[in-house]
């Protein structure tokens, strides 16, 4: 059989595709492996050595910190070049573990070593890391805050969107009725609907809820109508001929068929939930990261703003990189998929 | 020889037991409307019996509407007019009775083959009894081992296997197919018809195979239904009375080719002399 041997051609080639481990360095290895070590330990005497030109009281959690990586990043070094096989994983990121040492080295230096910027607003990593510490209670009960109100308001925008987006993708008269809705309240962001939103519900809690569903409702509602409308017709017509009911054909042709569009839908929602969140949480709720923002702004403790979104940025890149490692999952029989 | 005689007997034995398969189609007319508003007859008074596990294809140039006429046996479409019954039973809507394999796979992306094969009896609320048989019909399309591909890991012949099986498993009285070949290369091609042959043979199924190709036409049916176009009709029907296995390149082949091709305009009556 011809063809036997031509797919079993392309899975070796797939499987010698990851194999080939990608070479992003372009220094020897040797060198390479031990760069975020020299970079750490040029950041230290770069942070110890010179005379401050800002004030700085507060423990010097930041010194520590990058002693303890000095070693960390030696031991690293040495052992990445004796075993490059174990350690690959570092070897790859070494590159920019250094540079993003270098981007500190730079940051400390205009800022807590020659006072280029102006104060407060542009503290010096000691003191973002010193904010982080001092206040990791008070943040991590705002990242929960957070975390609970996105994902309320986004499952329920999913629960309502994913249904509205398949009826109105199979049935013409749902979307007959509900298209002139969908367009135009749909683009409004939901961010506008604050001030009504505010007086409307019995709390700010409630109201960030209705705003977030109303958010998140409309890119996954587009999304999942088009990739249904869309899906192609002669998979209708086989599965049809081979006795598939209209429910077998909603839930399993039309919906699998739609996935990929809807996790556009997904991704989106996510997206605006994010603005969302935060700008409800900055003018109405009095929890969590956007309330944390405002409020250390209010007492111009800017390092305990940069924590925040230092905080903010773990947070949200997890959820986006758990939406990819679900959306993977889903998606494995899709060519080419996007890695995250 | 005594083995090649046996599977004749079961295959034999299987036709006769099941004779079911006959397709009767009634005076159809098919129209279309153009986007002038005009109308297209796609098909005019198109009168054609077919006998149980008979393999016939229908054969003319692009436009003739044959796949307007396997879309209308299959359900897919309504005739205009006349009608279409399948063991007496008027076609009204797809049923699985009625197995169709296109041009195109279209295999499910997202389903593995194995699943794909099974999708008919999932649809039909019968896998769970039938697991069994979705192997079965791997086996008899040469796809054991490719179970757990997704189909885009396949290449065109081996998707187009396994749109076979997924029609097959379901046991169709008649299997419709269009152009199923017709994506393929000329060596895969021909390897698929043997396949097809095969196959056929071993389960007895009625088969309505739409081709533009004379040869395949010729090397795989009992008859062959010849179509025109403008307004889409059958010119004439010819009986393949060659002995199978056939050749391909028998002599009798060349004198059909050419009646084909005179019928169809495209060549002089050619004496069969010149050929040899
Ligand atoms: N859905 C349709 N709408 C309008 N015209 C159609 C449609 N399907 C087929 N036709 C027309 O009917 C005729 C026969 O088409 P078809 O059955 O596809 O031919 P064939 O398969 O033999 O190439 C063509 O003229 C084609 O344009
Ligand atoms: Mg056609």
């Amino acid at each position: 059989m011809p063809d036997t041997t031509s797919v079993k051609q392309t899975l070796i080639a797939k499987v010698n595709e990851n194999i080939v481990v990608s070479n992003v360095s372009f220094i020897n290895r040797e060198i390479s492996a031990l760069l975020p070590f020299i970079f750490v330990a040029l950041l230290l005497a770069e942070h110890t050595l010179l005379q401050n030109r800002q004030p700085f009281f507060q423990k010097p959690y930041f010194t520590w910190i990058i002693e303890v990586l000095v070693v960390i990043f030696a031991v690293a070094g040495i052992g990445a070049n004796k075993f490059p096989a174990f350690w690959s994983k570092f070897l790859e990121k070494a590159p920019l573990l250094a540079a993003f040492a270098g981007f500190l080295i730079v940051w400390d230096f205009v800022t807590l070593k020659l006072a280029l910027l102006p104060l407060p607003y542009f503290p010096s990593p000691a003191a973002v890391t010193a904010a982080l510490i001092n206040e990791w209670e008070t943040l991590g009960i705002s990242a929960l805050y957070s975390l609970r109100l996105l994902l309320i308001g986004y499952g329920l925008g999913v629960l309502l969107g994913l249904p509205t987006g398949v009826l109105m993708g199979w049935y013409p008269r749902f979307h007959y009725w509900v298209n002139p809705i969908l367009r135009s309240i749909g683009p409004i962001p939901a961010t506008a609907w604050i001030p009504l939103a505010m007086v409307a519900f019995p709390s700010s809690f409630t109201a960030s809820i209705f705003l977030l569903v109303l958010a998140c409702w409309f890119p996954i509602t587009v999304m999942t109508w088009s990739g249904i409308a869309n899906v192609n017709k002669a998979y209708y017509e086989v599965a049809r001929s081979l006795g598939a009911s209209e429910f077998y054909l909603i839930t399993r042709v039309a919906l699998p068929a739609a996935m990929p569009s809807i996790f556009v839908g997904l991704f989106m929602s996510m997206g605006v939930a994010f603005v969302t969140l935060i700008v409800g949480e900055m003018l109405g709720v009095k929890a969590g990261l956007g309330w944390f923002i405002t409020w250390a702004q209010g007492w111009a403790e800017f390092s305990k703003v940069y924590a925040a979104l230092i905080v903010m940025s773990v947070l949200f890149s997890g959820i986006i990189t758990l939406l990819f490692k679900v959306r993977d999952e889903v998606l494995v029989w899709q060519k080419g998929l996007i890695k995250w | 020889m005594a083995e090649r005689i046996d599977q004749m007997v079961i295959a034999a034995v299987k036709k006769i037991s099941d004779g079911s398969g006959a397709l009767a189609v009634n005076n159809v007319q098919k129209l279309f409307v153009d986007p002038t508003g005009g109308n297209i007859t796609a098909l005019e008074a198109v009168n054609l019996d077919i006998r149980p596990g008979e393999f016939i294809s229908l054969l003319g140039p692009s436009g003739c509407g044959k796949s307007t006429l396997l879309r209308l046996i299959a359900g897919l479409d309504t005739p205009t007019s006349g009608s279409i019954a399948l063991d007496n039973e008027v076609v009204a809507g797809p049923h699985y009775f009625r197995g169709l394999v296109f041009q195109d796979p279209t295999l499910f992306p997202w389903l593995t083959i194995r699943k794909n094969v099974a999708v008919g009896l999932d649809a039909r609320g019968i896998l769970k009894e039938k697991e069994e048989e979705v192997d079965e019909y791997i086996q008899l399309v040469g796809l054991a081992g490719f179970e757990s591909s997704y189909p885009y890991q396949l290449s065109g012949g081996m998707a187009q296997r396994a749109a076979l099986a997924r029609a097959l498993v379901n046991h169709p009285k008649v299997l419709l197919m269009d152009e199923p070949l017709g994506a393929l290369d000329a060596f895969t091609r021909m390897n698929m018809q043997d396949e097809i042959l095969r196959i056929w043979k071993d389960r007895g199924t009625t088969i309505v195979f739409v081709t533009h190709d004379i040869d395949e036409a010729i090397y795989l049916s009992d008859r062959v239904v010849v179509m025109t176009p403008r307004p889409g009709k059958i010119a004439k029907v010819f009986d393949i009375g060659i002995e199978r296995p056939r050749s391909r390149n028998y002599p009798d082949f060349f004198e059909i080719r050419s009646d084909i091709l005179e019928l169809l305009h495209f060549a002089e009556k050619n004496k069969p002399e010149y050929y040899l």
